[in-house]
């Protein structure tokens, strides 16, 4: 039982640190895949434990919890680091084909399994101070990948990457501090019963928001989300891509594990508070997206409006919602990561990502254009791609609860979803090129293009399967959400015990 | 840094702290000390030794790059969480074989995963500080 | 002991936040180094301040024979100190790059991942 949470962490680890010391020989670029591959075989191998026991959890170094640190999934973890892996894997192979040989030889891979090791490890943890550790190594490796390369743009970027996430960091920090001396756990299993027993409900609370700033500036929530158009569009698109997939989700993970397991003595309160961002956050995402003419641009923006659904799931506090929002965040992780692919072999293909310098791509790449059509319409909700289900789900779960203005903003947004992707497709694809020439594929070569397209193929694959088969994938976000809103389940694997 | 004196002083200076350095990584587990405050001081040597010669000459000294020493740190350290993989036992459970006894007061010394992940954390914290001291040093 | 510490708390945390909010790059990180000195005082405080013992069994003993101070806030603040460490001396390279490669820190100046003409299209 062990092994099957400790290996999806250790194989990026030990991945990592093989890569740095082959950085300077061609091999290293394979021994990075064949990590991710095995990566992908331990998460899978954590999968099925979890789909046989329910709650898989094990004590590290032997110390029993609350006072050791507990590794714990449920569905939603388990997922989670599923996807992570694929995530991984996709990106492993598309910068085999974009990042260039010097970049190799600084660490690239040894960085970029460092980073996989955090995402996964903060997924994992059940102990809230080890999640701190856990986010703190997914950030110092997010920090060199961001500027990773160099050039101006990069290191500007990299400063107010740095700056936003490293206070939101001593607030979540801080916010550990405070519920530490309230109740004397840092276990989350054991926090339950600590927050619940707890006389001072009114410090909780203030806690509680504590970890809401700290949380939805890494989820780049209204108003917290200014760090990530700042930074998004300059690193590699490789580098792009999983940031976009995975590290907000990090933050909307939490922020779902805290605000189910932990801070729910005040639902009323907290998760109105919640409702109201993620309104503002999906809202604000969807308009910046559309003043913006950048292909790279439009997509960060719709990160954050993405993030407001997410959020949203969890705020409405329902299982419908909560099925919706994760539902949502595992579509959105394929959608969204394969969208960046896609601007980076545009930015190959026709050489600019500002759309006023796009176009002809229709002509000039149709698999490309055919390839950018499922996941752009996926995200702006077209049935029967995998977005149609999320956004369905959760819109469902407004009507339910008779909360029309929720209903209508969320409808409101998916409709100017789709008019940011038609943007991008006329403007990047159906235009002819403005600068006259026909800009042909073959100004790669053919291999690094091959190369590129095969993640792109298969996430896009695989968001058509979500879509024409979703039975499994909401049964499956049923049972996340039940555990979510009943950790019973939860509390006694991690404890060993009947509260 | 062109003072004789220090650069003189320096070699002794280096040679006492490194030695101390090992001290504290082997004292730790069960007395104050350990890996990490070991790397600090390993760490200190190596930047007494620049500042006297000059971040070249302490690489040359290195022989290895400091971040390859980090990240050998980071392999040796999760190579003794490993270790309990073999044995059954959770990740990261100490592994302990007693040489001459049977338990810490019986025991002449002991082998055990502990101290191979102090070691690992001293070479990561030593080839860390070291790689940044030498970023900075070398920049200007 | 609480209420000094507390009230520590609060003026780093008070100078912090006029650090940070002025114009200079290096400000913000002073600031920042404040802040974080700030939150691991908070930690430290969260463990009770009390008078005691270094938290060490002795030799043949299977448990403190005397009263010994909260060994887990101190634990996690070193661990909170060594990341912080870790962050800051990042975040320093990258300022001190930052400078050398354009000649500014400061923020106003810094707008090259985002030019100005982008936000009138």
């Amino acid at each position: 039982m062990n092994w099957v949470l400790v290996m999806p962490i250790a194989v990026p680890f030990a991945t990592a640190v093989i890569v740095y010391l082959a950085r300077n020989y061609p091999a290293g670029r394979w021994i990075s895949l064949a990590g991710s591959v095995l990566s992908l075989i331990a998460s899978a191998a954590l999968m099925v434990a979890v789909l046989r026991e329910g709650v898989v959890a094990a004590q590290m170094s032997n110390w029993d919890a609350p006072f050791g640190i507990t590794l714990v999934s449920d569905y939603l973890s388990a997922v989670m680091v599923v996807i992570t892996a694929i995530t991984g894997l996709a990106t492993a192979i598309y910068a085999l084909g974009e990042v260039p040989e010097e970049t190799e030889r600084l660490g690239f891979y040894a960085l970029f399994q460092v980073l996989i090791a955090g995402v996964t490890g903060a997924f994992l943890t059940g102990d809230l101070f080890n999640l701190y550790v856990w986010f703190e190594v997914m950030l110092i490796a997010s920090f060199s990948l961001l500027v990773i390369g160099g050039g101006k743009e990069r290191l500007d970027a990299g400063i107010k990457y740095v700056a936003l996430n490293l206070v939101s960091t001593l607030v979540f920090l801080s916010g550990i501090g405070l519920l530490y001396g309230v109740t004397g756990t840092l276990n989350m299993a054991d926090l339950r019963g600590a927050v619940a027993a707890s006389d001072n409900q009114g410090l909780i609370t203030v806690i509680a928001m504590m970890f809401m700033v700290g949380f939805g500036v890494k989820a780049a929530m209204f108003p917290l989300f200014f760090w990530l158009p700042a930074s998004y569009h300059t690193p590699y698109f490789a580098i792009s891509a999983v940031f976009a997939g995975l590290l907000t989700k990090v933050g909307v993970y939490a922020l779902m594990r805290m605000f189910t397991l932990v801070f729910v003595g005040d639902v009323g309160f907290t998760h109105e508070i919640l409702i109201w961002a993620s309104l503002l956050t999906m809202f604000t995402g969807v308009i910046g997206a559309a003043a913006q003419m950048d292909f790279r641009k439009i997509l960060s923006f719709h990160i954050i409006s993405q993030i407001g659904y997410m959020t949203l799931g969890l705020a409405l506090y329902t299982p419908l919602a909560l099925m919706g929002g994760v539902f949502y965040l595992v579509h959105h992780i394929i959608v969204k990561a394969n969208l960046f692919f896609v601007a980076g072999l545009a930015k190959q293909y026709a050489g600019s990502t500002d759309l006023n310098r796009l176009g002809g791509l229709y002509k000039s790449a149709p698999l490309l254009a055919a390839l950018f059509i499922i996941p752009a319409f996926s995200l702006a909700g077209f049935p029967p791609l995998s977005g149609f289900w999320a956004k369905y789900l959760i819109v469902k779960a407004a009507i339910e609860l008779d909360m029309w203005f929720v209903t209508f903003v969320s409808l409101l947004v998916g409709l100017l979803t789709i008019y940011s992707m038609t943007k991008i497709w006329g403007y990047a694809f159906w235009k002819p090129h403005p600068e006259g020439y026909d800009p042909t594929p073959d100004r790669a070569p053919a291999r690094v293009t091959a190369t590129m397209i095969t993640p792109i193929a298969g996430l896009a694959a695989m968001t058509i399967i979500i879509g024409f088969f979703p039975e499994p994938f909401v049964q499956f976000a049923q049972t996340a959400a039940m555990q979510l809103l009943e950790p019973t389940d939860y509390v006694t694997t991690v404890l060993g015990v009947q509260p | 840094m062109n003072s004789i004196i220090f650069t003189a002083g320096a070699r002794i200076l280096v040679a006492l702290v490194f030695v101390f350095s090992l001290f504290m990584l082997l004292r730790g587990h069960h007395l104050p000390g350990g890996g990490f405050i070991g790397g600090l001081l390993g760490a200190v040597a190596f930047i007494i030794y620049s500042l006297a010669s000059g971040p070249e000459e302490t690489r040359r000294a290195l022989r290895v790059s400091p971040e390859v020493i980090a990240i050998l740190g980071l392999g040796i350290a999760l190579l003794a969480g490993l270790v309990s993989f073999f044995m059954g036992d959770p990740f990261f459970t100490g592994q302990w074989y007693w040489v001459g006894g049977d338990s810490y007061e019986t025991a002449a010394f002991s082998i055990n995963s502990v101290l191979v992940f102090d070691i690992g954390v001293y070479l990561v914290v030593l080839g860390g500080i070291l790689s940044l001291t030498f970023a900075f040093e070398e920049e200007t | 002991m609480e209420t000094l510490a507390a009230l520590i708390i609060g003026v780093l945390t008070a100078a912090s936040v006029y650090l940070m909010l002025a114009r200079t790059f290096m400000r913000f990180l002073f600031g920042l180094i404040l802040l974080s000195n700030a939150v691991n005082l908070t930690i430290f405080a969260s463990g009770r301040m009390t008078k005691g013992h270094p938290a060490l069994v002795p030799y043949g003993a299977d448990a403190p024979l005397v009263a010994v101070g909260n060994a887990l806030p101190q634990a996690l603040v070193l661990t909170a100190i060594v990341i912080g460490f870790g962050l800051l001396a990042f975040a320093l390279a990258l300022a001190f790059e930052t400078f050398r490669r354009t000649g500014t820190i400061e923020t106003d100046e810094l707008r090259f991942a985002e030019p100005k003409e982008d936000t009138q299209q």
